[in-house]
């Protein structure tokens, strides 16, 4: 066993270690990856001491059971998903001491999708192309390519950092998990001129639902109005069916449609490229909240300007900027 | 040709030099991301081409959304009047064509695709009025394919026929995408073919395998140092292989022997448009030596 590390003892649905990414690939199919709820990540980097990029673990839906080798500091944001050291509940957004030999463990999710948990030092896999973050369908980086398994041994950095037990983020530098009354904010735009308006207006009016096919390339949303398209002679290359397009790039938080049905929202680990009209994209400021959402969750698409796409993202800037004070 | 420009959410911008494919548009859109990438813009963090459109993402905390459009749009003309002549390479890709995965994988998801009653390489020898599907492998494996764009996941080639229009081949995609296809499967929808780097879903029509991996996220295999092979702007040509080759080929990788066929080229749009089998058989013959 590494000098520090911890023990997976149970892997959860799907633990993943991630930091901020890994910009600069995505022209040859290789996305940034990273902490789909950037700000939670960043959070609980910050309450243990770590630098903002530190790589920690995404756990999603349900928790992993994690046995520590050495002294550890630890802090857990994101989703309402309670931890337990030694089966005694721990507070969430806050640094609390573990044991060399005890074991973190999580009750039930109580509200969000993605809990991050950050241990002092990182966790200390190698750099792949500048980043630990794990981009499973390409089988790179984090911990050998792929989500954690029972067995494995994970290794950690060493704490270099001015993390202290006990602190904590206080509620109003948290982003509160929203369980009704979601909306996303979407700048249209891309190819939204291939449905007819009265599709552009259904799109922003209907209440749409995640569907179970929601992971870190992208969320699916059913339950609104199949979209019209605006009849054409489809241009060479591009595809028989109305939503095709030549293939061309998707960008992060891009909403594609295929057949019109089913609107798909692109994520960290999104696919590059595609031969699927997207009807816009979703506000860099919303894409963090886009991962805490759980399946059958209603949601509302809310059309924005690209001013108004700056200026959110200027308040989550502002929130960010709050950490330093609260932490 | 009408270029339209897009911006995607507060961090990209997307611009369409076209909405048909060609190979004009391609060379527009190449010329246009490097002069973007020459520009070396602060701000600006991805550049990716594709087909006949390409992506800019960036920071709108360095560079305003609106001062970036304008310097994109500043790009367009030279693009226009850009010399359409690229450095290149050519590589040899061996293919077992009508292979045991591909085909396993194919009969299971039948029900998904047009011809249930035929496989995907008869279904498009017919689409395509070949008589047989020996003379549509043929035809696939005769020309060059022109690699226009990479992606959708890591290292995946686009590849674009080398052929007059009336020529290419044309097939569409299944009527609701696989949840499997093979790893270096050889597929082909729309007017594109391509190679899928790593196993997972798909749509396109599988016509075979490759034994060459492509993508290597361990960085082992001798040629795959940077992960990946291929850029847009390559050339490439399928090879119709034997099981028999197949398997040594696999056990070359293996053992570190195998070295991929590729030569410097040069690709003149204009040559191409003026003599299509000409500038084919240049290429090859370079390839070939």
């Amino acid at each position: 066993m590494a000098e520090r590390s911890f023990e997976v003892v149970k892997p959860g649905l799907a633990t993943t270690v991630q930091d901020l990414g890994r910009p600069g690939y995505y022209h040859l199919g290789l996305p940034l990856s990273g902490a789909m709820d950037r700000f939670a990540l960043i959070a609980a980097n910050r309450l243990v001491g770590n630098a903002d990029g530190a790589a920690g673990l995404e756990a999603v839906f349900l928790g992993p059971e994690l046995r520590f080798s050495a002294d550890a500091l630890v802090a857990i944001t994101g989703a309402e998903l309670p931890p337990k050291l030694d089966g005694v509940e721990q507070p969430l957004w806050t640094a609390f001491a573990v044991k060399a030999g005890q074991v973190l463990s999580f009750a039930f999710l109580k509200g969000g999708a993605r809990a991050y948990i950050a241990i002092a030092g990182g966790i200390d896999v190698p750099e792949v192309l500048g980043s630990r973050s794990t981009y499973a369908l390409g089988a790179l980086g984090g911990f050998e390519g792929r989500a954690l398994k029972a067995g494995d041994v994970v290794p950690l950095g060493a704490p270099t950092g001015p993390g202290r037990e006990g602190t904590s983020l206080p509620k109003e530098g948290r982003r509160p998990v929203q369980e009704s009354g979601v909306e996303i904010r979407v700048v249209p735009g891309l190819y939204w001129h291939r449905i007819t308006e009265g599709a552009q207006a259904g799109f922003f009016e209907d209440t749409w639902k995640v569907a179970p096919e929601a992971d870190r390339i992208g969320y699916r949303f059913r339950g609104g109005k199949k979209l019209d398209f605006v009849p054409r002679q489809q241009p060479f290359g591009a595809g028989s069916d109305p939503s095709n397009i030549v293939d061309s790039c998707y960008p992060y938080g891009s909403i594609q449609v295929p057949g019109g049905t089913e609107p798909i929202v692109l994520h960290r680990d999104a696919v590059s490229g595609g031969g699927y009209f997207m009807i816009g994209t979703v506000i860099s400021a919303d894409m963090d909240l886009i991962g805490q959402l759980q399946p059958h969750q209603p949601v509302r698409f809310q059309s924005v300007t690209l001013e108004e796409a700056l200026a959110a993202r200027a308040v989550e800037k502002a929130r960010l900027a709050r950490l330093a004070e609260l932490i | 040709m009408q270029t339209r420009y897009s911006f995607g959410g507060d961090e990209h911008i997307f611009v369409e030099v076209d909405e048909e494919m060609s190979l004009e548009a391609f060379f527009k859109s190449l010329s246009m991301t490097t002069a973007v990438r020459e520009a070396d813009i602060a701000g600006v963090t991805e550049i990716c081409p594709a087909n006949a459109s390409f992506q800019i993402k960036f920071d709108p905390d360095v560079i305003a959304p609106q001062v970036l459009m304008d310097r994109l749009k500043g790009f367009e003309a030279a693009a226009e009047s850009a010399e359409k002549t690229i450095e290149t390479r050519i590589i040899e890709i061996p293919v077992l064509y009508d292979d045991p995965w591909t085909r396993e994988t194919l009969m299971r998801f039948r029900e998904r695709h047009q011809d249930p009653d035929a496989t995907d390489l008869e279904y498009a020898a017919r689409v395509n009025n070949y008589p047989d599907v020996a003379s549509f492998i043929a035809a696939h494996a005769a020309s060059p394919w022109f690699v226009s764009m990479v992606g959708f996941v890591a290292g995946l080639p686009f590849t674009y026929q080398l052929v007059e229009r009336e020529k290419q081949i044309e097939v569409p995609k299944y009527l609701r995408p696989r949840t499997d296809t093979p790893r270096l499967t050889i597929g082909h929808g729309g007017c594109f073919g391509c190679i899928y780097s790593v196993r997972g879903a798909g749509g396109y029509q599988m016509f075979g395998v490759t034994p060459m991996p492509i993508y290597d996220p361990a960085g082992k295999i001798s040629y795959l140092k940077e992960l990946m092979i291929f850029r847009p702007g390559d050339i490439l040509k399928f090879r119709p292989i034997e099981r028999e080759e197949y398997d040594a080929t696999v056990a070359a990788i293996e053992d570190g022997t195998f070295v991929p066929k590729i030569v410097p080229v040069t690709f003149s749009l204009d040559a191409f448009t003026a003599d299509p089998a000409g500038t084919n058989a240049k290429l090859l013959e370079a390839l070939n030596g």
